[in-house]
């Protein structure tokens, strides 16, 4: 039996083609996954993210925890409000989940889990608290619902839907939130748009999602939310990275705090070992696809190198391929390399990531 | 959308057109780019190529996916259709009229194997199952 989001019903009153997605029936478009990616681009699209999970740990010094429980160092967040990116790592220094960290109080955390990891997390997490600080409370909170709305026009939508929005959150900069009645507000995105991430009672779903419907804002499923955030240089859990990948292999080293005196789960192992691969991102110059586990080659004064690709896709805002690889630290910038497609060696080459973002291309 | 019955297919999802000069014209189906989804990229086989039956010959890749291409019956190579190559789109607004590439074929007794449209309408139904 597949898990359903509150949207569920929602999604196929507006004909989602849906799919299974690690146990969640979710859509996957809702007629053009390009016109959807588009629209996000330009305008305002929205996606339904409720399988994802908001977890909220409560008591006293939850921030002492969480310096121990996370790489990146919420010591950086100082407003109520604001929210911070991270990787929660085991021992061995591979990548458990990213997460985004909100810090509401001292007494107050919420971090947002992936669908996919949610029970290894709030196990993992259970497990720390229970012998690093054993009076912290933990709540998996799956009574809430989470809707991203992201593009250029999606903040203008959001404030003619909920009441007062607009003074509550106009002066809100990335990766703050604030609290406004049932809603949770967080200038955050997984698009490279600007845009909120909204969470909110899962009762009050449904009428919410309708009512940006009616403001403009159109549904866009899980397919453009890959090639959006693909565009936009944002790993993915599982793909690009997982436990046994460090956040330094990944492309996520400035995520990760090593030059302060904390110690934090996984921290002695990344000091410990060297880093011999990287994640990079490739344009492809020949004409095809570039997908997922393709083999990169790649040469170097007069050895070869095997990467793979992580993620890959065509990308329409480009309209070319691009991808995440991860391959081996002496590849540069610039670089050309050989992705094997089939019978075939496609020539790609080594760019900075992000590829787009706020809608431009940048490669 | 109704399957037309001018044309034969594959269990592949090919469809073929038998055209007056003995050719004939291969294209995927609706069926096919609605399990797609939006097309980015068609790779098709060189003219003069000689194909057998069943042997892949073409690519069609989507946002979603690469599918293979099968020859659905043996012949060479005589056109294809390299508009699509920088509007591959044209498969989804119309797979019927977007074809992909035309046989002169090696033993036109092979298209007596194929489905007709009532064929291939059960076997979509079979594949709902």
């Amino acid at each position: 039996m597949l898990k359903m989001t509150p949207l569920n019903q929602a999604h196929r009153d507006m004909n989602a083609k849906m799919v299974d997605f690690g146990g969640w029936d979710m859509p996957l478009h809702y007629g053009s996954q390009l016109e959807e990616h588009h629209k996000v681009r330009q305008d305002a699209g929205m996606f339904d993210v409720s399988h994802m999970l908001p977890v909220d740990i409560k008591g006293d010094d939850v921030r002492g925890f969480l310096r121990q429980l996370l790489a990146n160092n919420v010591d950086k967040l100082k407003l109520p409000g604001k929210a911070l990116y991270t990787c929660m790592l085991n021992p061995q220094g591979g990548i458990i989940d990213d997460l985004i960290v909100y810090f509401l109080s001292e007494s107050w955390f919420r971090i947002v889990v992936n669908a996919g990891t949610a029970e290894k997390d709030t196990a993992w997490i259970q497990k720390q608290r229970d012998s690093i600080a054993p009076n912290l409370e933990i709540t998996p909170r799956r009574d809430l619902a989470m809707i991203a709305v992201q593009g250029p026009n999606a903040r203008a939508k959001v404030w003619q839907v909920i009441p007062g929005s607009q003074a509550a959150t106009e002066n809100l900069k990335l990766f703050q939130s604030v609290v406004l009645d049932q809603y949770f507000i967080a200038r955050t995105g997984y698009t490279g748009e600007d845009g909120f991430e909204i969470i909110l009672p899962a009762e009050d779903a449904t009428k919410f999602w309708q009512a940006l419907h009616a403001a403009g804002v159109y549904p866009a499923g899980l397919g453009a939310r890959d090639t959006l955030r693909l565009e936009a240089g944002m790993n993915l859990y599982g793909q690009d990275m997982d436990e046994s990948t460090s956040p330094l292999e990944s492309g996520l080293g400035w995520t990760v705090d090593l030059k302060s005196e904390r110690d934090f789960i996984g921290k002695q192992s990344l000091q410990a070992t060297p880093v011999t691969k990287q994640l990079v991102g490739l344009v492809l110059i020949d004409r095809g696809v570039l997908r997922g586990h393709q083999t990169v080659v790649s040469e170097h004064e007069g050895t070869e190198y095997q990467g793979e690709i992580t993620s890959g896709g065509f990308s329409p805002t480009i309209n070319q391929s691009v991808a995440l690889a991860r391959v081996a630290s002496q590849v540069s910038l610039d670089d050309e390399v050989n992705v094997l497609v089939r019978d075939k060696k496609l020539r790609a080459k080594v760019v900075k990531y992000p590829f787009v973002r706020n809608g431009k291309a940048l490669v | 959308m109704s399957i037309p019955t001018d044309l034969k297919y594959t269990d592949s999802h090919e469809w073929v057109k038998s055209e007056s000069d003995g050719t004939v014209t291969i294209g995927v189906t609706h069926h096919a780019q609605e399990l797609l989804g939006d097309m980015v990229f068609v790779e098709l086989p060189q003219v003069g190529r000689e194909l057998a039956q069943k042997e892949e010959c073409a690519v069609a890749e989507s946002v979603k996916a690469a599918a293979d291409i099968y020859a659905p019956i043996s012949g060479e190579v005589t056109e294809i259709n390299s508009e699509l190559e920088s509007e591959p789109e044209k498969i989804n607004q119309d797979a019927y009229s977007a074809w992909l590439f035309k046989l002169k074929p090696t033993n036109a007794s092979e298209l007596d194997g194929l489905l007709d449209a009532a064929g291939y309408q059960t076997r979509l139904e079979n594949e709902d199952h």
